[in-house]
């Protein structure tokens, strides 16, 4: 007690000092207040910028001292923020205001207070760290008994809040939900919602909470849950259909006019809350028309009642239209909607005729016809001298665009295009002009010279995409082969006026697009020659405006060009020019080209002519260097390493031990060591290219692209870069631009006769030229629909078609059969490649194999005749080629019949496991063996079976492998049987298990038998076993995967490009999948993992990557030879070789 | 949701700047520097919306002007909002300003930014549409100037006595240190004279 009696004397005096001097803060304030008001007037006494500024940094260095002087009382403090603030928002730094803003917030009295939370609210923002300082004040202010500090630290909460913060305040704010003040709730509610914008996940557990804010008896706060709820509907409708009701009886009630008269805006309703829940509606009934019948009535009052004409009335008019098109149609709804749109679009007041527009755009993709309608309006709308309605209606024009009134459309796009300046607007126009082109051009003339337009006027901010498939357009051709050409010879025609055009600037990447064209196509001008062409671009190249970049591209072009010209001095003079040049990109290419130029017989291979669609395939295994290899390691040169190894064995002691014993063996053993087991078992630690390869059966080297690491990249990307990144775009003259707008106007001139006032028919005409095809529903291509009209410059179906007809029509009888069959485990296109692959012969094991697959549905007697068919035509087909193998000198019914019996006995086991196609091993007028492999889980199956072909009975046939180095091999059944009948077939079974890895191993043994006591007859076949038959798929999850990829050291990497018809990741994948059995662990957007394991044991995972048409392989394992083989096998099945 | 309010005259001299989407200030000097740019070249009869500048995000949002003698109000907003709701909106906060100024003319909004800040948290915040009845938002603003007075003398008196306590105990500090320096400087001094 004694205590506070003492404390209250002692501050006594200090209380009395501060009321005596009452002028003291009183004056204070005076002077402080005043000086705002100095200061501004001050500011708008001044005339220059530069003074503004120095009056300004100096009130900012007075204003430091102050605020960090101890002395100044909040009362002060305030003053200064105020200033602060003003000085803020002129553009100058204050920040070292920031923590007293702060300090204010925490400390001052009410009116200081609000004044420190406004400071804070406009300095900070959501991430600075001084934030965190103000997480307490908010919490003692919410806990507040004063309303107006409550209202303060909710306003502060919804306009800047630290989200790692928000769970020392949410329980607070939520128990606000339950304040007896409207205010405070509602306030409350857009709280929580800020919430849920920046941290949804941590106000999950309130959204029973949002519905009761909705069911809030007060209006205001109802409303201010409305804007969560148009959110959270935004982002998933399917969850609040149950609110519909609720939604339809709140709107009725507006509409109704039951709400306070206070609630009206100019005798309105509560139109802004009208406005919410028509969006709401909307946003409900979209495509679903159960809820949408719950809301036709309420559409339909709220159209009614909004008859006033004040411009908040058609704010809700807009919205209804808007809603009544969004949700599923009601006819009746609709008409009535679409008188609306015409109230607005024929209005006098411009906000109206927008939204008008704005509302035909959004609904000409319904009811074309509206468009149709208000024609007259929208020609007006053309010529407005608000840019902001003439881009609207561009849009509505954009939208109703067909091949018939593109020309116009297109003029009109142009010519806004050439006034606008804001670089945004460009960019999109261009863009649609470009798509309208590509899509309805009518005819080569107009399509060159709108995109010359696109090109000069989009210059460098349009999107690379444009030029780029403009030369692919030009490049891939259409159906038509001399159509083509004619477009391509107008193209290179039109750029060669253009260049011949003196002072015009074109932007770079228009310039590459003609020096690619003129590069590409200038064969086919016949009256200038290439020297010319190669004049002008020489003029280009020495034009300094011209960017390194684009003189690449023209060098490029001078390259292409260069074997077709007949003299070389001006080719000389480019090479003599830019073989000194400071530039070593240019100076790279003239030496190229130097070179070549010396060597016309190579530079006309490499350079051919319109070939810029074809690949070039690229030798990526580098095999013409293949004898030069084999003579340095056969003189006992260190084999060549991959990078990754050579780190590897950087790393490890024991590796370089291993290494050097295998080189010991290499010189021991020569070249042709390299098909002894050691040798293969680390194939790529010897000579990495030439050993996997080397190792096929054949005895030609075929070394296809193993590795990529040094070689003719020198000259070969350039020609693949060319096809590849032709990126950018491009301007042309006005004039040439005109020339069709002039066109179009003097063919309209031609048609105007008489009567009417010349304008007003310009526009009819104008309109009929715009409007075309727009009455008929058959002849629209509304955007977002399925086009159905024939556009000219369809690109040609990327799928390459079969060469030869006679193979197509066998494929695509393989085709259906095979797709008939339940069990194949192998799609048909798998069928389609390898019969591709493979040559003629192969049919006939094709044929044989479908029988066998055929035969489970052996009830379809059209089938067997099919086949039947089948087996009789490929004789007569392939009459010429090598087809003596295939003469059965039995009747076909009889082959037909006596493969399904063979098939059945193996289709019972195969059925789960996936295998491999019959291929005849050997055979002669006695008996056939065929073979087939089944790759069960852990083992590799192999199966042989031999049929009797004569009538006579067969002894002892006996069949034997023999032993393999790099295998086991169990034998399933008995093999030996002692007699075989007439037309039997027997089939022998050996599990095949791999002992060493190797790339390709042949397994062979024999048959023999004996027939009808006379003689034995021995037959010899082998098959070759690819490592490929022993991986597995191997299934892991994700995180194993994880786990399993940092344990492993052996890595490999490369890019692969994709074949077009596979060019996205799922169906790379897929094919992985499919052809290499590997498993395919997750896809992550554009990334995919996979595993597969090497039986019995041997893990191997593989990350892939697509970056456009490259798909970036990436390898690792356990085992060092692993990936480099697997990486074969993928480029292989990826680049669909 | 409103991304930015801006207020600024025929000179296009800021006289409110409310971004509710944050914007390094840099950038928010340039966003009202080219707004003001895009709604100068405009005449008074054509529609009050246009697309927003580059900086503030291209042709996804808009902006609604409107015009008031020497102000712009500029209200920058996502497809999210109705434009002629806004325009309105623009109405409503002009009137009440009106009303709380009693004719309110530009100089109030110099003078008085502190209070027109106060005001515009009534009608938005954060970005939301708080409050759109008029008699409502001056009501709550005259509730919190009179709340603001009768508190003023009761809480001040506790918050004076605390800092008078506070600017007893400041003082004496120094004063013991310095009589403390004295004491020890004066046997040196001496034994130098």
């Amino acid at each position: 007690m004694s205590d506070i009696v003492e404390k209250t004397l002692t501050a006594l005096p200090g209380l009395f000092l501060q009321n005596q001097p009452a002028g003291g803060p009183a004056a204070a304030k005076a002077s402080f207040s005043s000086r705002l008001g100095g200061l501004i007037r001050g500011i708008t006494a001044l005339t220059s910028k530069h003074e503004e500024e120095k009056l300004i940094q100096q009130e900012l260095s007075n204003l430091k001292a102050t605020v960090s002087a101890p002395t100044t009382t909040l009362k002060m403090m305030k003053e200064c923020m105020v200033r602060l603030i003003y000085c803020e928002m002129l553009g100058y730094d204050a920040s070292f205001g920031y923590i007293h803003a702060i300090k204010l917030a925490q400390q001052g009295n009410l009116l200081e207070k609000r004044v420190g939370y406004l400071a804070v609210s406009l300095f900070l923002h959501e991430n600075h760290e001084l934030l965190l300082l103000l997480v307490n004040t908010v919490v003692k202010d919410l806990q507040s008994t004063n309303l107006v500090e409550v209202c303060m630290a909710l306003t502060i909460v919804s306009q800047i809040f630290p989200r790692e913060m928000i769970p020392a305040v949410l329980p607070l704010i939520e128990d606000k939900l339950q304040h007896s003040k409207e205010i405070i709730r509602r306030k409350a509610v857009l709280a929580l919602y800020k919430f849920h914008l920046i941290a949804p996940n941590q106000v999950q557990h309130i959204h029973i909470k949002f519905r009761k804010a909705l069911c809030d008896r007060d209006v205001g706060v109802m409303a201010a849950s409305l804007h969560i709820y148009v959110r959270m509907i935004k982002e998933n409708s399917s969850g609040y259909k149950d609110l519909t009701g609720s939604f339809v009886t709140i709107l009725k009630q507006v509409v109704g006019g039951k709400l306070p008269v206070d609630f009206n805006y100019h005798s309105v309703p509560a139109p802004w809350l009208q406005i919410q829940l028509l969006r709401i509606l909307g946003l409900l009934g979209k495509d679903d028309q159960r809820t949408s019948e719950l809301m036709y009535d309420v559409l339909d009052e709220s159209l009614r009642r909004a008859e006033l004409n004040h411009n908040v009335t058609y704010a809700i008019l807009f919205e209804c239209v808007h809603t009544i098109y969004s949700i599923y149609p009601k006819s009746e709804l609709l008409e009535k909607a679409a008188k609306c749109i015409g109230k607005f679009v024929l209005s006098p007041k411009i906000n109206l005729k927008y939204l008008g527009l704005k509302a035909l755009t959004y609904v000409i993709q319904q009811d074309p016809a509206l468009a149709l309608q208000h024609q007259m309006t929208i020609i007006e709308c053309l010529d407005h001298p608000d840019p902001i309605i003439k881009r609207e209606t561009l849009e509505l024009l954009y939208r109703i665009s067909n091949a018939q009134n593109i020309r116009v459309i297109v003029q009109k796009m142009l010519e806004y295009l050439h006034q606008s300046k804001e670089e945004y607007i460009i960019v999109n126009l261009v863009g649609k002009i470009a798509e309208l082109a590509e899509k309805y051009a009518p005819d080569n003339a107009w399509f060159i010279q709108t995109m010359n337009a696109v090109f000069s006027v989009g210059g460098d901010v349009m999107h690379p995409d444009i030029p780029n498939n403009f030369l692919r357009l030009l490049a891939e051709g259409f159906d038509d082969e001399t159509e083509d050409q004619q477009l391509r010879l107008y193209a290179v025609q039109s750029y060669l006026t253009l260049l011949d055009m003196e002072n015009v600037f074109y932007p770079q990447r228009f310039l590459q697009v003609m020096s690619w064209v003129l590069g590409e196509y200038s064969y086919l001008l016949d009256k200038q020659t290439p020297e010319e062409v190669i004049n002008k671009l020489y003029k280009l190249l020495i034009n300094d405006s011209v960017s390194s970049e684009t003189k690449t591209w023209l060098i490029a072009a001078v390259t292409k060009l260069t074997p077709q010209a007949h003299s070389s001095n001006i080719v000389e003079r480019v090479i003599q020019e830019f073989t000194i040049s400071l530039d070593t990109c240019m100076r790279q290419h003239a030496f190229e080209l130097k070179h070549l130029h010396e060597n016309v017989e190579l530079m006309k291979s490499l350079l051919p002519v319109d070939k810029s669609c074809e690949d070039m395939v690229v030798d990526a295994s580098l095999s013409f260097l293949d004898g030069f290899v084999a003579e340095g390691l056969s003189q006992g040169v260190a084999p060549y390493k991959p990078h990754h190894q050579r780190q590897e064995e950087k790393l490890s002691q024991e590796k370089v031990l291993r290494f050097t014993y295998l080189a010991l063996s290499f010189s021991s053993s020569g070249f042709t060591g390299r098909q002894s087991p050691a040798g293969i078992s680390l194939g790529s630690d010897i000579s990495g290219n030439s050993a996997e390869t080397g190792l096929k059966e054949t005895n030609s080297l075929k070394l296809e692209g193993i590795k990529k690491l040094w070689g003719k990249e020198g000259y070969l990307p350039k020609k693949e870069s060319k096809t590849g990144e032709e990126t950018e775009a491009l301007p042309i003259p006005q004039e040439s631009i005109m020339e069709n707008v002039d066109q179009a106007k003097t063919k309209k001139d031609q048609c105007q006769v008489l009567t009417q006032s010349k304008e007003e028919k310009e526009k009819q005409l104008l309109a009929s030229s715009l409007f075309v095809g727009l009455g008929s529903e058959s002849t629209i291509n509304l955007l977002g629909k399925a086009d159905n009209v024939s556009h000219k410059f369809r690109r040609k179906s990327k799928i390459k078609e079969t060469k030869s007809g006679e193979t197509a029509h066998s494929h695509s009888m393989t085709c259906s059969s095979v797709s008939s069959l339940s069990n194949v485990s192998y799609d048909e296109d798998y069928y389609l490649n390898t019969l591709q692959d493979r040559g003629d012969k192969e049919l006939k094991k094709f044929s044989l194999s479908l029988e066998l697959l055929d035969s489970e549905p052996l009830t379809e007697l059209p089938l067997v005749e099919k086949l039947s068919n089948c087996n009789l035509s490929a004789p007569s087909l392939f009459a010429d080629n090598d087809m003596e193998i295939f003469h059965p000198p039995q009747s076909t019914a009889v082959s037909v019949a006596k493969e399904m019996s063979l098939a059945s006995s193996f289709l019972e086991e195969t059925t789960e496991c996936i295998h491999s196609n019959l291929m005849e091993v050997c055979n002669n007028e006695t008996i056939s063996v065929f073979s087939y492999k089944i790759w069960k889980d852990d083992c590799l199956l192999m199966v042989w079976s031999i049929t009797n072909k004569s009538g006579l009975e067969l002894k002892s046939a006996n069949l034997e492998i023999f032993p393999a180095e790099n295998f086991k091999i169990t034998e399933q059944l008995g093999c030996c049987l002692p007699v075989m009948e007439a037309e039997g077939t027997k089939t022998f079974q050996y599990s095949v298990q791999m002992e060493k890895p190797f790339t390709e191993e042949n397994l062979s043994g024999f048959i023999n038998y004996q027939m009808m006591d006379t003689h034995s007859v021995q037959m010899e076949f082998s098959i070759n076993l690819s490592l490929l038959d022993f991986i597995r798929p191997l299934k892991i999850s994700t995180e194993d995967f994880g786990k399993l990829w940092l344990s492993f050291a052996n890595d490999v990497k490369q890019n692969v490009k994709m074949s077009e018809s596979q060019a996205t990741l799922p169906s790379a994948l897929k094919t992985l999948q499919q052809k290499l059995r590997l498993h395919v662990v997750e896809i992550i957007g554009n990334e995919g993992l996979l595993a597969c394991q090497l039986l019995p044991s041997i893990p191997c995972l593989l990350h892939c990557r697509v970056h456009a048409d490259l798909l970036a392989l990436w390898f690792r394992s356990s085992c060092s030879t692993l990936p480099d083989y697997l990486l074969h096998q993928c480029q292989k099945v990826v680049e669909g070789s | 949701m409103i991304q930015a309010i801006l207020v600024f005259n025929n000179h296009g001299k800021p006289r409110l700047v409310r971004f509710y989407q944050r914007f390094p200030e840099e950038i928010q000097q340039q966003i009202v520097r080219e707004t003001f740019h895009l709604v100068l070249k405009r005449d008074d009869n054509i529609c009050n919306f246009l697309e927003g500048g580059s900086l503030i995000g291209g042709s996804d949002y808009k902006l609604i002007y409107r015009h008031y003698a020497t102000l712009y109000f500029v209200f920058c907003v996502d497809s999210s909002e109705s434009e002629l709701g806004i325009l309105d909106l623009i109405q409503v906060f002009v009137e009440t300003l009106d009303k709380c100024f009693e004719n309110v003319c530009e100089l109030d909004l110099i003078f008085h930014m502190d209070k027109v800040h106060y005001i515009l948290q009534e009608v938005v915040m954060g970005g939301m549409v708080l409050e759109t009845n008029m008699n409502e938002i001056v009501a709550q603003m005259e509730a919190q100037n009179r709340l603001e007075k009768s508190e003023g003398g009761l809480s001040a008196a506790p918050a004076r006595a605390v800092s008078a306590v506070k600017n007893i105990n400041l003082p004496e500090i120094p004063r013991n240190i310095n009589i403390g320096d004295l004491n020890i400087k004066v046997p040196n001094l001496s034994q130098f004279v």
